[in-house]
């Protein structure tokens, strides 16, 4: 008994000498960059209005064929990051939720009556509620983190979901598909009408 | 016997306590890997995303030109970044890395654009961006050691990723691998602009 208690006061005394072990002081190195980078990627995809939005805008894409399947995925993420910079520099811009539920609404509307407007016209849509979503992505990021990984993390994922849009999108070649393709866009205006109610509510 | 087992076991016990109090020297400000500067230069890069994606970057864009371009990065760029280092340890103050979100925007939308600069271009931007680059680089380890070493395996670490990007870019031939290369460019410019945003923030 008493060559136990010896034992446990000779490992406690070598584990306690192990915190007075010292460790290289590491004064201003770069921590806490994973977490920003997976901040970022889990941004875009931490709020439903978000997702749906951007899968209707691959969804849509996919409806219009080229040039728009590969228009609107290289544009979106360049205007996304200039409503971003807004949201950075604190510029005011008001009804941010409205916009990020109509886009919802009027997106999947577009995929469920497969409108086919002049793409000059469907970039313009798509970019003008990019605005909105960076913003919303600019506005919210979490102190004391890496602007620059978490600009990437929420572009990467933002562009991950246009292409989930995209892949998806694909089915439309088949006649079930298209049908499958139009059930989907209403759901996903649906999904904006609840995000309108919920910003009113 | 001069002592018995329990007074060596404590004897024993007293030296492994003193070793592991022994002080480790210090590395504020000193981001090594313990490897040597070698490995350092080589790692910095590979850790550092401000320099890495405008080195990934460059070689896009000398990939989509073609061959001629890619041959001419390959060697300006790390010439350039070690040249740049160069000088940076030997007068830089480390100013300026604000301006790194210009790389991305600048080549992020040439790649995204799909310009295909003239090789004269090309090297000429790979000029200015390598030294540029390592100006800033060199002249955060100016009062180090070993510089001309960390700044040989930067280099090195630039030329082989210009290689490997440049040899993946060439042969894509079909539209869809054409078309995510610039989706990554526009995700490239999409980060510069938000970077611009934080500086200024």
């Amino acid at each position: 008994m008493k060559a136990s208690k010896e034992t446990t006061t000779r490992f406690a005394i070598i584990l306690f000498s192990f915190l007075l072990y010292a460790q290289a002081v590491e004064a201003h190195v770069h921590k806490g960059e994973a977490v920003s980078f997976l901040s970022g990627l889990k941004h875009p995809i931490s709020g439903l209005d978000h997702v749906v939005a951007m899968i209707a805008v691959g969804l849509w894409g996919a409806q219009l064929g080229a040039p728009a399947i590969w228009v609107l995925p290289v544009a979106f993420p360049m205007v996304m990051a200039f409503g971003g910079m807004l949201g950075l520099l604190g510029v005011p811009l008001p009804g941010m939720e409205i916009g990020i539920a109509a886009s919802a609404i009027l997106l999947g509307a577009a995929v469920m009556t497969e409108l086919r407007p002049p793409i000059a016209l469907a970039a313009a849509l798509v970019g003008f509620f990019a605005i909105f979503h960076g913003y919303a992505h600019g506005s919210e990021l979490p102190p004391g983190e890496s602007g620059l990984l978490y600009s990437l993390g929420f572009v990467m994922a933002t562009g991950c979901l246009h292409a989930a849009g995209i892949s998806i999108g694909l089915v439309h070649r088949w006649n079930w598909g298209q049908r499958a393709l139009r059930v989907v866009g209403a759901a996903i205006a649906l999904a904006g009408i609840f995000f309108m109610w919920k910003v009113f509510a | 016997m001069i002592c018995g087992p329990r007074h060596r076991r404590s004897i024993i016990l007293a030296i492994a306590l003193l070793t592991l109090l022994l002080p480790v020297r210090a590395e504020a400000h000193l981001p090594t890997i313990g490897l040597g500067p070698v490995y350092d230069g080589i790692f910095h890069l590979l850790l550092s995303p401000e320099d890495l994606i405008p080195a990934i970057a460059l070689a896009l864009l000398a990939g989509q030109r073609g061959a001629g371009s890619s041959r001419r990065v390959l060697w300006f760029l790390p010439v350039a970044w070690f040249v740049g280092g160069f000088t940076g340890m030997l007068i830089g103050t480390p100013r300026g890395s604000a301006l790194t979100c210009f790389s991305f925007l600048l080549l992020g939308g040439l790649i995204a654009a799909n310009t295909k600069p003239s090789v004269p271009l090309t090297t000429a931007l790979a000029a200015m961006l390598g030294f540029f680059h390592g100006y800033l680089n060199g002249s955060g380890i100016n009062r180090f050691n070993d510089g001309a070493y960390f700044l040989l395996g930067l280099a090195l670490a630039v030329f082989v990723i210009v290689a490997l990007f440049t040899s993946f870019v060439i042969p894509l031939r079909r539209q869809w691998a054409l078309i995510v290369v610039r989706v990554a460019g526009s995700w490239i410019a999409a980060s510069g602009l938000l970077m611009l945003g934080w500086a200024l923030r």
